[in-house]
């Protein structure tokens, strides 16, 4: 296998997979798990590699494959990596491969499913590899369709109403970022859609032509965040979504949000970040603060996950905005890249884990369980990690990085990050209230039948805990592939005037 | 082996346990325990290299550094490190754990989760132990939030039961609010000064980049984390139903590995506190030991009675820390871990011996249970501040602290009157529970008949630990070893001899009202409270401080969390789904407007067309009669208009 092509083979193989899957005959439904698992152990063992060949010392663009495709309008296959996108870009590799081991029980339509599955994931994977603006785009919407059949078809009683929700609401963030680029495009001379050329010519934008690009393309990967306001549609999605795809949208699907703005905003737009950064830092503050109190209202598990992802995407927020007189802070950006990492894993534990509940209560009511850990120890123990993981306990990883981001954060806004720390009180409130409802008290003898979590899922959670648990004690590993490019793109930023 | 590789094993021997046992403990022979006891022992001996170290060199500093974090110019140091408080406590807590463990082998034999509560109680031990070798405020809030993990866990042990569910929850619940407060301290800190190292944190405010209302404030939070962890007023109120926990993890949580955190912390950044927050602290701390200890005296529980006593002692440690007793302070905490862990130990051997926590239902324990009754008579004495007992010694040294304080500023007279006031309490309360357990007529004839004394897996752990509680204030050792890291005010003369008075005095008044009370009967606690009922009443009810946070802290906020979950249904979800609605209306009407007016114009026109065609198609008839017809119409017409 040619390694110059890496990241090709890797955004490919699933499309190769999917290709495979649909010419098989009906009723093959076994063949297709395994040659879709297969598909997506491809990229993962690639991974691998990349993962070991990456050069951590340099801030530049690594692996690039970069060849004309449309010349008529400068379109080219551009593809790359570097500390911001390296993390995503592996981490989807993971956690796809976990979640199509999570997908074995999916029982109708199986042929679909599992080609919609993998086209998503190659989708995903283009997201974070694609340098040319164009490609890019094109890659976003490839990951969006699949999700919306993915819940409207395999969801619970009101998928549709969700899928057409989350398919409509993004499809407008998309069509700003359509605009944007395009206005960029236009902007330069010669046209191009190619983000090292766009991000090398930011002096040349103007301040007012940056403000309202900067809006528009904000937006657009606001609502991907999801941030406040524009946050609704992550509930429905999640509820009605299968466990799997769940795990998809909250581990990796969310990330495309902060990620386009760190690799389009943030270095092609510096100037309005400079403008906006505060009023952004306060959309994150209320991520936290409201995400955490709503998350403690809910009755629904399921519910209660997807707002708490609410809640940790607002320090993802909080630590990208984190600049003063010396530039975006080190520890801020960083934190944010890394806080991006460790949600990815602890959230696709969490959806796993009300997964594995929700296949044998049939349902989600949190008040309706108790006493949990004496029928189920095993699962009781994985998810009391998962949720001290949660609610950001020293030597499990989301702690690191939310501590990097509140220190980030704290020189630049002082109160607003005072405030954020409030919030992991009720962070831990409503964590270990949950707790205390699901596993905690007598056992509800409604469920002393239920059987104790299986191998499979424990196949899909251990490798999610020991990285938790890994990367709580030692942080290095991730963050060796992100800190020389957050000091480069720190560098790009520069100070506040 | 160096001195550094001792001071590693001391501390990772405790983790290596917790580890094997989580995943190997129901496995192993006698479910691991002696696997945990042991490693607690090696912990022990470990630690005794280090304490000799110091002892030979009081100066003595060892420090194991090494990076863990690093972002280019930023970055979080790895750090332990060795002085003689950190020699005292790494043996204190070490080998105090161990006899604990040792005893729990006894009290929760039969457990069904046995081997998980000797994982739980190594990896206490460990978070004790690093919290205790940190060297910057980045790690030591790291294990900082171990323990209240491990103490999370060990209290809500018997999680079956919601009493003890609600109480880890609740402890750690409290306990955060403390650590925020930590945290922003160490943010601050870490903002001006631009490090996290204890070492040079100090020496940037010894050289004066920090001062003034700020470092005041950021004292106050840091400080803020003492007050959850050592449960000081007004965060104390996990610490009285934490004792839902298996007695030993009380015996625990109280005299080594939880709120000897808060304690130790403050005495460890000591430079942190200007004197404006002292004040604040030693307000603090006064109240705690004055109300704690008027609490004591009205509960029944035995262990409740020794968890307020606990809160008072703490209160009288940050006292000392506050009032320039830096020696007394850590002394106290030192002392008071031998006999308060003793004290609960013995109370879980009257525990394990009658099933019952209730004072109400014991007495006459005496003779049945001599060991236990003597060494919890050691105790008591050493809690009382009796001399030769250990707590004697220190508390003596904090009273003295506080008066000297007093004397130089007169205005603070409140504290020195909690100091006096509280070590009469202590007297009182302390034999209150003495006598009602042990002394008279048994008051529960089936409970007392099957009463017997402690297997000696139980009752050697309480000789040992008494032992201390006796001798621990002897031969001025901590002196030797603890010397206070900034220059502390000299108070007047005189203050020692009057606060060896004055404390003797309180406690002797009060042993001897504890006795008239229980033992000769003159005084009837029934009457006086009866005559003082409105205070009995706000005195058995802990002063309603819980039902204060439930009805102005949880209750608010749970309806504020509804309220902002309503508000996201309603208001921000319903505005996009009136978004939904609004388009499909506007649709809707566009589908009108553009089926019936649009289309509709486009369709008139063709109709018209059409109809018009069909008037014409009428004409068009294709048969030649009709067109002779109208042509010969058509002539007439005209014909007649001629001749018209």
């Amino acid at each position: 296998m040619p390694m110059q092509n890496v990241l090709t083979w890797m955004i490919f193989a699933p499309v190769a997979g999917a290709a495979v899957v649909l010419l098989l005959p009906r009723g093959r439904d076994e063949l297709v798990r395994w040659i879709s698992l297969l598909a997506t152990a491809v990229p993962l063992a690639l991974a691998f590699w990349v993962y070991a060949n990456f050069d951590r010392t340099s801030p530049g663009l690594q692996f690039v494959e970069h060849y004309a495709w449309i010349p008529a309008f400068n379109i080219e296959y551009f593809l790359g990596l570097d500390g911001v996108s390296a993390p995503m870009f592996l981490l989807t590799t993971l956690i796809a491969f976990l979640a199509l081991v999570a997908s074995w029980g999916i029982k109708e339509g199986v042929k679909g499913y599992f080609c919609l599955y993998l086209l998503l994931e190659a989708g995903m994977l283009g997201v974070f590899a694609a340098l040319d603006f164009f490609l890019f785009f094109i890659f976003w919407e490839v990951s969006l369709l699949p999700m919306y059949f993915l819940i409207g078809i395999w969801g619970g009683p009101e998928r549709e109403y969700a899928a057409i929700k989350f398919f409509l609401y993004t499809l407008f963030g998309s069509v700003l970022i359509l605009l944007a680029m395009l206005a960029l495009y236009f902007a330069n001379e010669p046209h191009t859609f190619d983000m090292t050329k766009l991000i090398a010519a930011n002096k040349q934008y103007g301040i007012a032509f940056q403000l309202l690009v900067f809006i528009a393309l904000y937006i657009g990967f606001a609502i991907k965040v999801p941030v406040f306001p524009f946050h609704t549609w992550l509930p429905d999605a999640h509820v009605e979504a299968p466990t799997p795809i769940s795990v998809i949208l909250a581990g990796i699907l969310l990330k495309m949000g902060p990620y386009g703005m760190l690799r389009v905003s943030w270095p092609m737009l510096p100037e309005a970040l400079k403008v906006y950064a505060y009023p952004l830092a306060i959309f994150a503050l209320i991520n936290i603060v409201y995400g955490a109190l709503v998350a403690m209202a809910q009755r629904d598990f399921k519910t209660l996950v997807a707002y708490s992802s609410i809640s940790h995407m607002g320090f993802v927020l909080l630590g990208m905005c984190a600049i003063g007189p010396q530039g975006l802070s080190q520890a801020g950006v960083n934190g944010a890249i890394l806080q991006m990492f460790n949600h990815g894993t602890v959230t696709a534990m969490l959806f796993l884990l009300v997964g594995v509940l929700y296949d044998r209560a049939h349902h989600r009511v949190i008040e309706d369980f108790g006493g949990l850990g004496v029928q189920m120890p095993v699962y009781a123990g994985v998810a009391t990690v998962a949720f001290f993981a949660a609610l950001g306990l020293p030597g499990l990883s989301s702690f690191i990085s939310e501590a990097l981001v509140l220190i980030g954060a704290f020189p630049a806004y002082r109160t607003l990050t005072i405030i954020a720390a409030v919030g992991i009180i009720i962070t831990a409130g409503y964590w270990l209230w949950t707790l205390q409802r699901v596993f905690l008290g007598p056992l509800n003898p409604k469920y002393a039948t239920l059987p104790e979590i299986n191998g499979r899922e424990l196949v899909t959670l251990v490798p999610l805990g020991a990285l938790v648990l890994f990367l709580g004690v030692y942080p290095m590993p991730v963050l060796d592939l992100i800190r020389a490019s957050a000091d480069q793109l720190i560098a790009l930023v520069g100070p506040l005037p | 082996m160096d001195l550094a590789t001792y001071v590693l094993i001391a501390l990772f021997a405790p983790l290596a346990g917790a580890t094997v046992q989580i995943f190997l403990g129901r496995r192993l022979p006698r479910h691991g325990d002696w696997l945990c006891v042991g490693v607690l022992f090696v912990s022990f001996v470990a630690s005794i290299p280090t304490f000799n170290a110091v002892w030979a060199n009081p100066a003595f500093k060892l420090q194991i550094l090494s990076e863990w974090l690093t972002l280019g110019s930023f970055g979080i140091p790895l750090g332990l490190q060795v002085d003689g408080l950190t020699g005292i406590m790494l043996t204190v807590v070490s080998f105090i754990a161990a006899f604990i463990h040792l005893y729990s082998v006894g009290y929760m034999h039969g457990d069904p989760r046995y081997s998980r509560y000797f994982a739980y109680l190594n990896f206490f031990t460990f978070s004790m132990l690093g919290l205790v070798l940190a060297d910057n405020f980045f790690l030591i809030y790291v294990f900082w939030e171990l323990v209240g993990l491990s103490s999370y866990l060990l209290i809500g042990f018997w999680f079956e039961r919601p009493a003890a569910a609600n109480a880890g929850k609740k402890a750690f619940i409290v306990n955060r609010v403390g650590d925020v407060g930590f945290f922003v301290g160490i943010l601050l800190l870490w903002t001006q000064l631009g490090t996290f190292r204890f070492e040079e944190v100090f020496k940037g405010i010894a050289a004066g980049q920090m001062a003034g209302p700020l470092l005041t404030v950021t004292g106050l939070c840091v400080f803020l984390g003492a007050v959850g962890k050592s449960a000081q007023f007004p965060l104390h109120v996990w610490l009285p139903d934490a004792m839902e926990g298996p007695t030993p993890v009380s015996a625990l949580i109280h005299a080594a590995t939880m709120v000897a955190a808060g304690v130790y912390m403050v005495g460890r950044v000591y430079p942190v506190f200007t004197p404006d927050a002292f004040v604040v602290i030693a307000y603090v701390a006064g109240i705690t030991a004055f109300f704690a200890g008027t609490i004591a005296l009205t509960q029944f529980d035995i262990k409740r009675v020794i968890a307020y006593s606990t809160l008072s002692q703490l209160g009288y440690m940050m006292l000392g820390l506050a009032t320039g007793g830096y020696v007394a302070g850590l002394f106290h905490l030192v002392t008071h871990a031998f006999f308060k862990a003793l004290m609960f130990l013995a109370a879980g051997s009257v525990i394990h011996a009658l099933h019952t926590q209730d004072l109400r239902e014991m007495g006459g324990l005496r003779a049945k249970m001599p060991v236990t009754f003597w060494t919890m008579m050691a105790g008591s004495l050493a809690l009382a501040g009796v001399p030769p007992f250990s707590g004697f010694f220190s508390k003596d040294a904090i009273i003295g602290a506080t008066l000297g304080f007093v004397m130089a500023h007169p205005q603070h007279l409140l504290l020195a009157l909690f100091a006096v006031g509280g070590a009469l309490l202590t007297g009182l309360y302390a034999f209150r529970l003495m006598f009602l357990a042990f002394t008279g007529a048994p008051r529960d004839r089936e409970k007392h008949h099957h009463a017997h004394e402690s297997p000696p897996v139980m009752t050697v752990p309480l000789v040992v630990l008494a032992v201390f509680a006796v001798g621990a204030g002897w031969g001025g050792w901590f002196e030797r070893l603890v010397r206070p890291p900034v220059e502390l005010p000299h108070g007047p003369a005189g203050a020692h001899t009057l606060a060896l008075a004055l404390s003797l005095l309180a406690a002797g008044l009060g042993i001897l009202l504890a006795y008239w009370t229980y033992v000769v009967g003159k005084i009837s606690a029934g009457r006086v409270a009866d005559r003082y009922r409105p205070v009995y009443t706000l005195l058995f009810n802990k002063y309603y401080v819980d039902e204060l946070y439930a009805a102005g802290v949880v209750r608010p906020f749970l309806a504020l969390t509804r309220g902002c979950a309503a508000f996201d249904l309603g208001v921000i979800d319903g505005f996009v789904n009136w978004c939904g609605r609004f388009t499909r209306g506007v649709s809707r009407v566009q589908g009108w407007i553009d089926f019936r007016i649009v289309d509709g114009a486009v369709n008139l026109v063709g109709n018209a067309i059409r109809a018009w065609g069909a008037v014409l198609r009428l004409v068009q008839t294709g048969v030649v009669q009709n067109y002779i017809l109208v042509l010969l119409g058509g002539v007439l017409v005209i014909l007649l208009l001629k001749v018209l």
